[in-house]
């Protein structure tokens, strides 16, 4: 493989992404944020100040994590998947089909550029944050290094979402049925000891209570889950998913007859 | 050294449409080689399966010697590839996409600037550069994508069927180009329905259908095998019959046109002095159709005629 030649390549995937995102900027960056400023209006300071105090912290410190988490992951996610299924729609993707950059490139060309964009998000979605609550960050490698291994798993999954959708439909039944109730599920406006034990156990089946809850203990320092296994968790998703991707693109599948 | 080497191609769709019937053809450095056939021959299943756009059933595929199965980012930095349907980001600007080309091809910088400028400049679409390609016209649009195709300088350009559906003037300053980046060095396979254009710039000639090769030569000795052709001649005057030339067959078609059919052992010569000596004077003469034209539907004829024998 040709070092310099992939280097460049994903340098222009990546570039051609962020061309991409800044230039829709109203589809890709003000709807997050018009939508989190709402919850942090509505969840955070009206219905929040009767709830009172979650886990030592007023409600509103303790949601932001995870609607900062929760920003980042739909983003990287829906990047990705209306990006390269976008391509393969209006057939641009044989640009890069042709080429000889590696399927790998190609892979992380477009996870990176999910990736920038969730964190793009997320950081504007901090800001907003910072007019409603105080956030002192507790552990900022562990916020750093998970907010960035979600944004990965989640633009992995984006990329297999398009891989496999057909039309339009299918880039918004995964979001939809899948991601955002897990979201919802995965501890973002709660804590799971709140729950009876047996719910407890089921949320623990998700992989998104550990995301959520690594990144609120990284600012706030208190977490349901251990950090270890969220962790793991991530790192296995991302060698799960990443080699599902190269066995897809090496197959063709949904891009080459 | 080929360019072009494909041995024993299959391919067989999900749908069990076998579109390739183990082809085998070669395309020597350096050739201007004509791929034609009827809709559905089989002509877009070989590019897509040499481009890396389709994966293949069997058969092997090499380009200047890269096998596709072993090397396939050698064989692909070799070939630019312009694709028979538009395929281009028609959001992003002319020069993003070839710049953005470039990139995938491991141009950066200075050189890939300078790339996408010259191809831009000798296709007319610099001044365009910062226009997003869908206010290009169609022409235009076929126009970046040869320029797209040439930005790492291939040593081999498909071109499926590049001039469908532009114009003649635009058509021809394509032709122009084309012989003179084939002249230049690069080895150039193109795929076109207009016959003529196959005969104006091919020197070699593989005419597919259904999947296989019916015909694979020299243009020169392809056209050498049609024994007759027609003409049409415009006459000073309108003659009441038809005259009875030694050699050849003549057929009033109105308006002052005579329609001759010439044999292979005559020539122009012997109809002019046969006209001349009876008084007819000719104003101007065309082929009645395309010789290349002739012969496809000939081929392709011929072989319906077999399959359904």
């Amino acid at each position: 493989m040709n070092l310099r030649l992939n280097l460049v390549a994903a340098k222009t995937i990546v570039r051609k992404e962020i061309v991409r995102v800044l230039r829709i900027w109203v589809q890709t960056i003000v709807p997050p944020a018009i939508t989190m400023t709402l919850y942090f209006i509505i969840f955070g300071n009206l219905i929040g100040r009767r709830i009172g105090s979650m886990e030592g912290f007023d409600y509103m410190q303790y949601i932001a994590p995870g609607l900062i988490m929760m920003s980042v992951i739909t983003n990287s996610y829906g990047n990705v998947v209306s990006s390269f299924f976008g391509a393969k729609f209006g057939r641009h993707v044989e640009e890069m089909l042709v080429a000889p950059m590696s399927y790998a490139t190609i892979i992380i060309g477009h996870v990176a550029g999910g990736v920038l964009r969730g964190l793009l998000v997320g950081l504007l979605v901090t800001i907003i944050a910072l007019f409603f609550t105080r956030l002192d960050v507790a552990h900022p490698f562990i916020m750093i290094s998970i907010v960035l291994l979600s944004s990965i798993v989640f633009s992995l999954a984006g990329f297999i979402n398009a891989v496999f959708a057909k039309k339009f439909d299918d880039i918004s039944i995964v979001p939809t049925f899948v991601l955002t109730p897990l979201t919802y599920l995965g501890g973002v406006f709660y804590s799971i000891s709140m729950l009876p034990e047996f719910w407890q156990n089921v949320s623990k089946a998700n992989p998104i209570l550990y995301m959520v809850n690594a990144f609120r203990y990284g600012i706030l320092g208190t977490s349901d889950i251990s950090i270890g296994h969220a962790y793991s968790i991530l790192i296995i998703f991302v060698v799960v998913l990443f080699s599902s991707c190269m066995i897809l693109m090496q197959r063709g599948v949904g891009i080459r007859e | 050294m080929n360019a072009l080497s494909i041995r024993h191609l299959s391919k067989t769709y999900s749908n069990g449409n076998q579109a390739l019937k183990g082809i085998s053809l070669s395309v020597e450095s350096g050739d201007f080689y004509a791929l034609l056939g009827p809709n559905g021959a089989g002509k877009t299943t070989a590019i897509g399966i040499v481009s890396s756009l389709v994966n293949k059933s069997g058969g092997v595929v090499e380009v200047f010697g890269h096998n596709t199965d072993t090397e396939l980012e050698a064989a692909k930095a070799c070939i630019g590839v312009v694709p028979q349907e538009v395929n281009l980001n028609l959001w992003e600007t002319v020069g993003n996409i070839v710049t953005n080309q470039a990139g995938y091809y491991g141009l950066s910088g200075k050189l890939a600037r300078q790339r996408v400028e010259k191809h831009l400049r000798e296709l007319r679409l610099w001044d365009r550069r910062n226009d997003p390609a869908r206010s290009l016209s169609g022409g235009m649009k076929r126009r970046l994508m040869i320029a797209r195709a040439l930005v790492h300088e291939p040593r081999l350009l498909i071109l499926d069927e590049p001039t469908a559906g532009v114009d003649i003037e635009i058509r021809r300053s394509m032709w122009e180009y084309l012989q003179a980046i084939n002249k230049a060095g690069t080895t150039i396979i193109l795929t076109t329905h207009y016959l003529e254009e196959a005969e104006s710039l091919c020197r070699h000639i593989a005419i597919i259908d259904e999947g296989r090769i019916i015909e694979d030569a020299r243009m020169s000795d392809v056209l050498r095998k049609l024994q007759r052709e027609v003409f049409v001649l415009s006459l000073a005057e309108e003659l009441p019959d038809a005259p009875q030339l030694d050699g050849f067959t003549t057929r009033l078609r109105g308006d002052g046109e005579l329609e001759v059919e010439k044999g292979p052992h005559r020539d122009l010569n012997d109809l002019f002095a046969q006209l001349s000596a009876r008084g007819i004077h000719v104003s101007s003469l065309r082929n009645k159709a395309n010789r290349l034209e002739e012969l496809f539907m000939r081929l392709v004829d011929s072989k319906q005629q077999v399959a359904a024998g």
